[in-house]
């Protein structure tokens, strides 16, 4: 159990700036999720964390002290990998075992904390078996059993689930948590799937050619992002973008407007897009926020579109459709009987629209 | 297997396959007929009505007695197993330190001595004897088995290395680095998770070097002089062709017993060494 501080950590490929100045605190007990694109320098702040990577500059702290120089053996922590990494000349039970082993733990105690551990993860009867017997989401369980028996200061996950099936990777993103919320271990996660980053993180950051993005709680991240980047990367489907140009009219009202839209915004938005009029900025409205309009709605909050593709889900109907020269994705009620090439009016949820500055991106 | 209409398996799978394993038998049944054949079927001059090159009509063992009474046949069998032997391991120790080395660690030139170690496996032996013979006579190894124990490794290394380097690469990194952070220092990881995966490249390695030290010739003629040093390819070269006089069934028999030690060897290992060759970690 231990806390983890990542400082100005820096790391440099033969000139390849591929991780920036990364600040991190994790607290004791604390999941926390690396997610972004590939190659956004997420796996490669992980590694260094594990101490598989050298540190360009900064400083990684495991428990309050300086890791930088100590090896992975001495840095009591456990890493869980992409494909598993389990040793294939070895049963189940002597991989789980290896790293006790090679601790110079006695055979009872190795014995006792193997089996305790198959116990959690329910593997028992494969103790015995060589990891090529088993099936994708038994390996990834003794690789979680491996780091398991250990009982490091801090888990660290390398896409532990992405070369399992889609409904395997849900059931054991659900084991995952449980085993977190049950042995209450630090753990760092790296991701790019921002569901998995979601669904397991205390807190997510979100990171992008190296830089993090922002930091924050699953829910502050798709309420508040700090940039289009983050806005566009967390939710799913992703967040409309339009450019659009904030006017002022007689009455003092701001609009937004390109060729497709025309609306009035909110007293509360307005606020902070004064100092904006007459700038061309990025509204973004997720497609949750887009629902079919009825005759009651105000007109100045409403979009006209033409229907591109339905895609029925069930529980929703998923509808891209043509707004003026750009494209959206809305989430519409089961209810909406539309077709393509339909005309329909969409009204935008007035709470939930965002604006970010036309060149820095950054979240107006 | 062949798809389709049953010519198709016959043309394109069982005459190539059998054209095959025709070519590479019939030295083996050459040797064996010709070994047990009397004198007086060997020297039939072959416009003779009952020439019969193919068959042996009456087979008989006075050749093989010959060999094995009349030469050191067994000497130069035990001296070409202790060398080969000695030599394969010394060129596989060095050869699966080089190669972990190579494929694994980071370091300034790695790139170019690997390259470099693959270059001095090119250069051809019957240029490099001559340099050898006197480094051999420097150090006073000639007519010693160590003359072969120590200049088989310039090739066997380099080979040895190559090949395992290519199948260390062939073995996931993750596995050397979860087991680094498992607690294993670096030779452990080394002896513990490398080594126990790359058997079957070893083996292939090993069993490669003993057959290429085992039917060594240029050196082995050039360093040992006196016939009780002698390896089997030299010896039975040597010792049974006097001037321009060919022991037919004695030089057979020899060249057909030399090649058991080697048969016996790869049908041993064989599924190691398929695997060895084809790279396949299964994870």
């Amino acid at each position: 159990m231990a806390r983890v501080e990542i400082r100005n950590l820096n790391k440099t490929f033969d000139g390849v700036h591929a991780v920036k100045d990364v600040n991190l605190d994790i607290n004791d007990k604390e999941f926390v999720v690396l997610v972004g694109p590939s190659g956004c320098g997420k796996t490669t702040t992980l590694r260094m964390v594990a101490g598989l990577e050298t540190i360009s500059s900064g400083e990684v702290l495991i428990g309050d002290k300086v890791v930088n120089e100590l090896p992975p053996m001495d840095r009591d922590i456990a890493m869980v990998f992409q494909n598993y990494a389990l040793y294939p000349h070895m049963n189940v039970y002597d991989n789980m075992a290896f790293g006790l082993k090679m601790r110079r733990f006695g055979r009872a105690e190795i014995d006792a904390r193997v089996r305790a551990a198959a116990e959690i993860l329910g593997i028992q009867a494969q103790l015995q078996r060589k990891p090529r017997q088993l099936s994708g989401g038994q390996r990834q369980r003794v690789a979680l059993g491996r780091a398991i028996v250990r009982h490091p200061k801090v888990f660290l996950f390398d896409e532990p689930l992405s070369n399992l099936d889609a409904k395997l990777r849900v059931q054991m993103r659900v084991e995952i948590k449980k085993i977190h919320a049950r042995l209450g271990t630090t753990a760092i996660y790296v991701t790019h799937d921002q569901v998995e980053a979601m669904t397991l993180g205390d807190r997510v950051v979100v990171m992008k050619d190296g830089v993090v993005q922002q930091v924050g709680e699953p829910l502050e991240l798709y309420n508040a992002p700090a940039n289009r980047f983050v806005a566009g990367f967390i939710g799913s489907p992703a967040m409309n973008f339009a450019t659009v140009t904030i006017a002022a009219d007689a009455d003092g009202f701001l609009w937004a407007s390109n060729e497709g839209i025309h609306i009035k915004l909110p007293a509360e938005v307005a606020g902070r897009l004064r100092k904006h009029v007459g700038e061309s900025v990025t509204l973004g409205i997720r497609p949750e926020d887009l629902r079919a309009a009825t005759s009651s709605d105000a007109t100045d909050l409403v979009v006209d579109v033409m229907v591109e593709v339905v895609e029925k889900l069930g529980s929703e109907i998923l509808l891209d459709v043509k707004v003026g020269p750009s494209t959206m994705v809305a989430a519409v009620e089961p209810t909406v009987g539309a077709k393509v090439r339909d005309r329909l009016r969409l009204a935008l949820n007035p709470d939930r629209l965002y604006f970010f500055d036309g060149a820095s991106q950054a979240a107006i | 297997m062949i798809e389709g209409a049953k010519w198709r398996r016959w043309v394109f799978f069982y005459i190539p396959l059998s054209a095959f394993v025709f070519t590479l038998l019939f030295p083996f049944y050459w040797m064996l007929v010709t070994a047990v054949r009397p004198d007086s079927e060997l020297y039939r001059p072959w416009s003779a009505p009952n020439y019969a090159p193919f068959w042996t009509a009456h087979p008989t063992l006075d050749h093989i007695t010959y060999l094995l009474q009349e030469t050191l046949f067994s000497t130069w069998m035990l001296n070409t197993l202790f060398i080969s032997i000695t030599a394969t391991l010394i060129s596989l120790f060095c050869g699966i330190f080089a190669g972990y080395a190579l494929s694994r660690l980071k370091f300034r030139f790695a790139g170019m001595l690997g390259t470099g170690i693959f270059i001095t496996y090119l250069v051809p032996q019957t240029l490099l004897f001559i340099p050898l013979a006197d480094v051999v006579r420097n150090f006073h190894l000639g007519d010693t088995p160590w003359a072969l124990i120590l200049t088989y490794p310039t090739f066997l290394i380099p080979f040895c290395t190559w090949l395992l380097m290519g199948y260390f690469k062939a073995i996931p990194r993750e596995l050397e680095e979860c087991a680094r952070i498992d607690g294993a220092a670096r030779w452990q990881a080394m002896l513990y998770i490398i080594f126990p995966i790359a058997v079957p490249g070893i083996l292939s390695a090993g069993i490669f070097a003993f057959t290429l030290s085992w039917n060594e010739f240029i050196y082995a003629l050039v360093f040992l002089s006196s016939p009780a040093q002698k390896t089997v390819s030299v010896g039975v070269t040597s010792e049974l062709i006097r001037g321009d006089v060919f022991y037919w069934g004695s030089l057979m028999a020899g060249a057909l017993l030399g090649s058991i030690p080697v048969a016996f060897v790869y049908s041993f290992f064989v599924e190691h060494y398929v695997a060895g060759l084809t790279g396949a970690v299964k994870g």
